[in-house]
């Protein structure tokens, strides 16, 4: 699953870190680091994490009721118009 | 008529992005969102779907990511043509079609410029291809680059300590890795947040064992005889040998493959109305073509309308998202692009952010926290309002700053807050160098004509 975080929301209160420490960490006192591709076990605490965050940072696929990923567009796919 | 052609657009209309990168996909994910149903096509020279640059010198250096895995995520699908891994070579505004590097041409009714900046490679061209020379603005960059700092190399030299460099430096200093930083300015971001400032980011680089040099320049960068770098050559006579070499000076707009379209774009990026829609080389404002993120130059109410060209993430979101609405808008629907510039940084362990516009204070107080402490709140005024905040470690109080510059709060700052030192009380000099001269990576470029400046002079052509 692939995630971001908006750096510039985000208020370091680690709350993610707590739900999902294999994904976000603190470095640091308030700096967060994450791992911007998580592990599909990830996804129940990942939920978690993009819920319990007070400023909504966290963007993460498939997870705001917005739909999937779709397939890899790498390569070209096109016909032009 | 005007919204009949509206409603058309949106319902069957042909939407071309160059440029498939952060702005391009939150363009066409917010087109999506505001009910456009027409053709929509991403062209990108990278050959990737789109992915998160600021990582790639924090997370990826720091070993907690891959350089390969961090595309970004979708907020929703797009159903698009991708074409990725051909540039566009030319724009034609009349026949309103784009050409591509492979020939192919692709016709649009509004077409979205986000081709955003490229690094700035060392200049001395025979000297830049030296294995070991690297730049840190693309995922390969950073596979690259990676690859060699988990080799183990006695030593990285980063020329231009702005805050890319600074932030490879730290990351290598995470990992024991000895390295140099030369910087030509007398310290770490002084171009981005003066010299106050910069100067305890050069405590920071010190404290951590970099070998930081300032008020040098490299001067050279010499190779072995299998083509591999060595050392390097600087100003003061000096020459630091090092094995990876990272030119960490700023960037430069992707604009040249508008040569010749007749759109108002240059060096300095694409100018723009406050509502995304690019000037064409007259300065008459176009219809059908709209620009966002990096490569764009907007004028700005709260900064006087200077043109503003941004390198923030957060910038290339929002005015993507208003360049997307407006292009499908009516004119009394449009929106203006009036985001407060915002910016973080990671390194050495402190977060780094800042709001509003730094380079444009004249002067500095520090309102919360101190320098010494590294944990602090530095407010930037000019002509007597606040005009843009930085805090280290101190991220909590930006948004309060963040409505004082909205609002022209007067500087300098009255109001007593928590944690306030007697430092803070009266404002310095923020001592930034001198504009003209270029600095490396100041993230926000004033180049606008201000009105309070009396230099131009127009003489009106005799007839
Ligand atoms: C290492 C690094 C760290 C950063 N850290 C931070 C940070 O901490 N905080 C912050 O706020 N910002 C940071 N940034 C800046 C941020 O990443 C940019 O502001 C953002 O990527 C801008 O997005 P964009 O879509 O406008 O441009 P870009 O991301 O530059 O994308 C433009 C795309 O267009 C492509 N392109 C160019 N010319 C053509 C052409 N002719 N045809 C087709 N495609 C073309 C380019 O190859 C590129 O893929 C960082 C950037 C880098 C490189
Ligand atoms: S929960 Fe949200 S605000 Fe808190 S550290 Fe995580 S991303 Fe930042």
């Amino acid at each position: 699953m692939r995630l971001v975080v908006d750096l510039n929301k985000c208020q370091g209160y680690a709350q993610c870190a707590f739900l999902a420490p294999d994904v976000f960490a603190m470095h640091g006192e308030e700096s967060l680091v994450y791992n911007p591709r998580a592990e599909e076990e990830q996804r129940e605490r990942l939920a978690r994490a993009v819920a319990a965050c007070p400023v909504q940072a966290i963007t993460a696929d498939g997870l705001d009721g917005v739909g999937a990923a779709p397939s890899q567009p790498a390569g070209e796919s096109s016909d032009g118009s | 008529m005007a919204a009949d052609y509206l409603d058309r657009l949106r319902r069957e209309g042909r939407i071309v992005i160059v440029g498939a990168s952060l702005a391009g996909l939150r363009a066409a994910e917010t087109l999506r969102d505001e009910g456009f149903a027409g053709s929509l096509t991403l062209i990108g020279d990278e050959p990737y779907e789109p992915y998160d640059r600021p990582p790639l010198s924090k997370a990826v250096l720091l070993g907690k990511a891959d350089p390969r895995h961090t595309e970004l995520p979708r907020r929703r699908e797009i159903d698009a043509k991708w074409r990725l891994g051909v540039p566009a070579t030319a724009l034609d505004m009349t026949a309103k079609r784009v050409r591509l590097a492979d020939g192919d041409e692709v016709e649009y009714d509004r077409l979205l410029i986000a081709t955003g900046v490229r690094a700035r490679p060392w200049p001395k061209e025979p000297e830049a291809q030296l294995d070991g020379v690297f730049v840190l603005r693309t995922r390969d960059d950073a596979v690259g680059l990676h690859r060699r700092m988990k080799a183990g190399p006695r030593r990285v030299f980063v020329i231009g300590a702005g805050f890319t460099g600074s932030e490879i430096a730290s990351a290598c200093r995470d990992q024991g890795i000895p390295v140099t930083v030369a910087e030509r300015a007398g310290a770490p971001l002084a171009g981005a947040l003066g010299g106050v400032i910069g100067a305890v980011a050069a405590d920071m680089h010190r404290e951590n064992g970099v070998d930081l040099r300032t008020g040098v320049m490299v001067t050279a960068l010499e190779g072995d005889t299998v083509g591999r770098v060595r050392a390097v050559h600087l100003s003061d006579g000096s020459v630091v040998e090092a094995d990876v070499v990272v030119v960490s000076l700023g960037a430069t707009r992707n604009t040249e493959w508008l040569t010749g379209s007749g759109l108002g774009a240059g060096p300095r990026g694409i100018a723009c109305d406050a509502g995304c829609r690019a000037f064409d080389f007259r300065g008459i404002v176009t219809d059908d073509i709209f620009v966002a993120g990096d490569v764009a130059r907007s004028p700005h109410a709260l900064f006087g309308y200077q043109f503003l060209s941004l390198e923030h993430w957060g910038n290339a979101i929002a005015q993507a998202e208003t360049a997307a609405h407006n292009m499908i808008s009516p004119s009394s629907d449009r929106r203006p692009h009036l985001w407060v510039p915002a910016f973080w940084s990671s390194q050495f362990g402190v977060n780094i952010k800042s709001v509003g516009v730094p380079p444009m204070g004249e002067e500095l107080m520090i309102t919360q926290g101190s320098l010494a402490e590294r944990r602090f709140v530095g407010v930037y005024g000019y002509q007597g309002r606040i005009i843009a905040a930085v805090s280290f470690d101190n991220t909590r109080w930006l948004e309060f700053y963040e409505r004082m510059i909205e609002t022209g709060a007067p500087f300098p700052v009255e109001f007593p807050t928590v944690d306030r030192r007697p430092e803070g009380r009266t404002p310095v000099s923020a001592d930034f160098p001198d504009p003209s001269l270029p600095t490396h990576g100041p993230t926000v470029t004033l180049s606008g004509y201000s009105p309070a400046d009396r230099q131009l002079v127009f003489t009106p052509a005799r007839h």
